[in-house]
C-alpha cells in the first residue's frame, strides 16, 4: 500500500473566514492526499497536538486576522518542542509579503495569498514532502 | 527496531503511538514485526463500535462516551474513519470538528483513518490499529465508521461491542427491519432522542427486533441518548460496562476474540491475493483467460500457488 500525503488544514485563532480553508481542504483531497480538517478557532497547542497524533507530513493554517506573526510562530515553537521539526509548516491568508519572508526565515515553508491557483499549493506540498505521489 | 518503538508505545510515548498507526496503515518495512509484538499485549480494551447512516450523530456521540468516561478515570482512544476517494485515493477526514473538547487531554487519543479503498465502512487496517491502541494501555477504543449503508457492518467483525445508531427522520419501521446493520447490534442507540420523533423511532426498532427471537433483556439494549445534550449518555457508558462484565464472565469474550482473530487472518491472506493480482506478474494468468487458454478459476489457483511459493519468507 503507498504512502499518503497526510495534511492538517486547520484554522487559528479568532476570524471565522474559514472558505479558504474549506477550498484548500478540497483541492488537495482531489489531488489524492489525506487531509485532516480540525475546523474554526484552533490554538495553535490544539493544532500541534491534532499533527503529533496524526502523524502529518504537513501543517496548514489559513488566517486572516492579522495575527498571522504570533499565531505561525507559536505553533513553530510548539512543533519544536514536540519533536514535529520535520513536519512541513505552510499557510496562507492576508498576509504581506515582509511577513512571509520573515516567517519563512524562522522555519515556516512558503505561505499563500490571495489568488493563488491551488495548483500551485499542490506541487508545492508534493515537492516538499518530497514524494511521487499519483 | 520495531521493538524499540513498541517500548515506547506502551509506555504512552504518543507520537511513537502514531508513528506506528502510520506504519500498519502504509503496510511500511516492519509493520508485521510491530503487530507480532503488539498481539501478545492485545485484549485488555473494551472495543467498542459505533455505526449508522451518515448524520445520526456519530462523531457527537464518541465525544459525549469519552467525555463521560473521562469522569470515571478511563484511557480513550478514537479510531474515526472516513472514506476515501475511489477515483483519487484522496480523503477529506472531519470527525475531530466534533471533538475538539478532549484534543489537549494527554490521555484521550484520536486517530482519524481514510478507508482507503476498503469497503464495509472500515480501512484495511482498522484491526491492527486496534491492536495498536490497545497495547498503548488504553481501557475504551471507540471505533467510529464511515457513515455506514445497510449493508456495512464489518464493524461487527471487528469490535467487541457493536452500536447501532439511529435517529428520527431517517427512514421508518420497513428499513429497520432490512438485513444487515439492525443484526450486527449489541445495542440499538437512538440519537436526538430530545427530538419529539425519537420515541417513535424506538418504538419501529422493538417491533422489528421483537418479530424473531428477541433477546430477553431487549428493552435494556434500545437505548435513547442526546449525544449534544448528553442526556442518556452516562447510562449508555453503564450498558457498555455490563456487557463487557457480563462477556468476561461467561467466556464469550475469549470466543469472541478467537473468532475476531480468524476472521483477519482471512482479511489479511486476501490482501496480500489482492495486491498479487496488480502485479505485472499476473499479467500472463489474465493473457491466458482472455485467450481462452484456461478460467478465471484456473488462474486464481495458479496465482495462489504463486504467492504461497514466494511469500513464505518474511516480506520486506
Amino acid at each position: 500500500m503507498s504512502r499518503k500525503i497526510r495534511v492538517l488544514v486547520a484554522k487559528p485563532g479568532l476570524d471565522g473566514h474559514d472558505r479558504g480553508a474549506k477550498v484548500v481542504a478540497t483541492a488537495l483531497r482531489d489531488a489524492g492526499m489525506e487531509v485532516i480538517y480540525t475546523g474554526l478557532h484552533q490554538t495553535p497547542e490544539m493544532i500541534v497536538e491534532a499533527a503529533l497524533q496524526e502523524d502529518v507530513d504537513v501543517i496548514g493554517l489559513s488566517v486572516h486576522s492579522g495575527a498571522h506573526v504570533p499565531l505561525f510562530r507559536k505553533v513553530l515553537t510548539l512543533m519544536q518542542e514536540n519533536g514535529l521539526g520535520d513536519v512541513l509548516l505552510t499557510g496562507g491568508g492576508i498576509i504581506p509579503a515582509e511577513d512571509m519572508k520573515m516567517l519563512r526565515e524562522e522555519g515556516a515553508g512558503r505561505l499563500f495569498g490571495p489568488g493563488t491557483a491551488t495548483s500551485e499549493l499542490v506541487s508545492y506540498i508534493r515537492e516538499s514532502v518530497n514524494q511521487e505521489s499519483a | 527496531m520495531s521493538s524499540d518503538l513498541l517500548d515506547r508505545i506502551a509506555s504512552g510515548d504518543r507520537r511513537a503511538l502514531a508513528r506506528g498507526l502510520s506504519s500498519v496503515e502504509d503496510r511500511a518495512p516492519g509493520f508485521r514485526d510491530l503487530l507480532r509484538g503488539a498481539s501478545g499485549s492485545a485484549g485488555a480494551a473494551h472495543r467498542v463500535g459505533l455505526t449508522g447512516a451518515p448524520g445520526v450523530g456519530k462523531s457527537t456521540l464518541v465525544s459525549a462516551l469519552t467525555t463521560e468516561a473521562r469522569k470515571r478515570g478511563r484511557r480513550v482512544a478514537i479510531l474515526a474513519i472516513d472514506p476515501s476517494s475511489p477515483f483519487t485515493g484522496g480523503a477529506l477526514l472531519g470527525d475531530r470538528v466534533r471533538m475538539t473538547d478532549h484534543l489537549l487531554d494527554q490521555d484521550v487519543f484520536v486517530r482519524s483513518m481514510a478507508s482507503r479503498g476498503a469497503q464495509g465502512g472500515l480501512s484495511t487496517a482498522t484491526g491492527d490499529a486496534l491492536d495498536l491502541l490497545d497495547a498503548a494501555g488504553f481501557d475504551l477504543v471507540l471505533v467510529e465508521t464511515v457513515g455506514a449503508g445497510q449493508g456495512d457492518v464489518d464493524v461487527a467483525a471487528e469490535a467487541e461491542t457493536t452500536c447501532v445508531l439511529f435517529a428520527p427522520g431517517a427512514g421508518d419501521a420497513i428499513q429497520a427491519m432490512k438485513s444487515g446493520l439492525m443484526e450486527v447490534a449489541d445495542l440499538w442507540v437512538v440519537n436526538k432522542a430530545d427530538d419529539d420523533r425519537a420515541e417513535r423511532v424506538r418504538a419501529d426498532i422493538l417491533s422489528s427486533l421483537m418479530l424473531h427471537d428477541p433477546p430477553d433483556d431487549l428493552d435494556e439494549r434500545v437505548r435513547m441518548v442526546s449525544a449534544s445534550t448528553g442526556s442518556g449518555v452516562a447510562a449508555l457508558l453503564d450498558a457498555l460496562d455490563a456487557r463487557l462484565d457480563q462477556l468476561e464472565a461467561s467466556g464469550a469474550r475469549a470466543e469472541s476474540r478467537r473468532e475476531r482473530i480468524r476472521y483477519r487472518v482471512g482479511r489479511a491472506a486476501a490482501e496480500t491475493l489482492r495486491e498479487a493480482t496488480e502485479t505485472s506478474s499476473s499479467d500472463a494468468l489474465v493473457d491466458d483467460v482472455l485467450q481462452g487458454r484456461s478460467s478465471v478459476h484456473d488462474a486464481a489457483e495458479a496465482l495462489l500457488r504463486s504467492v504461497a511459493s514466494t511469500s513464505s519468507g518474511e516480506q520486506p
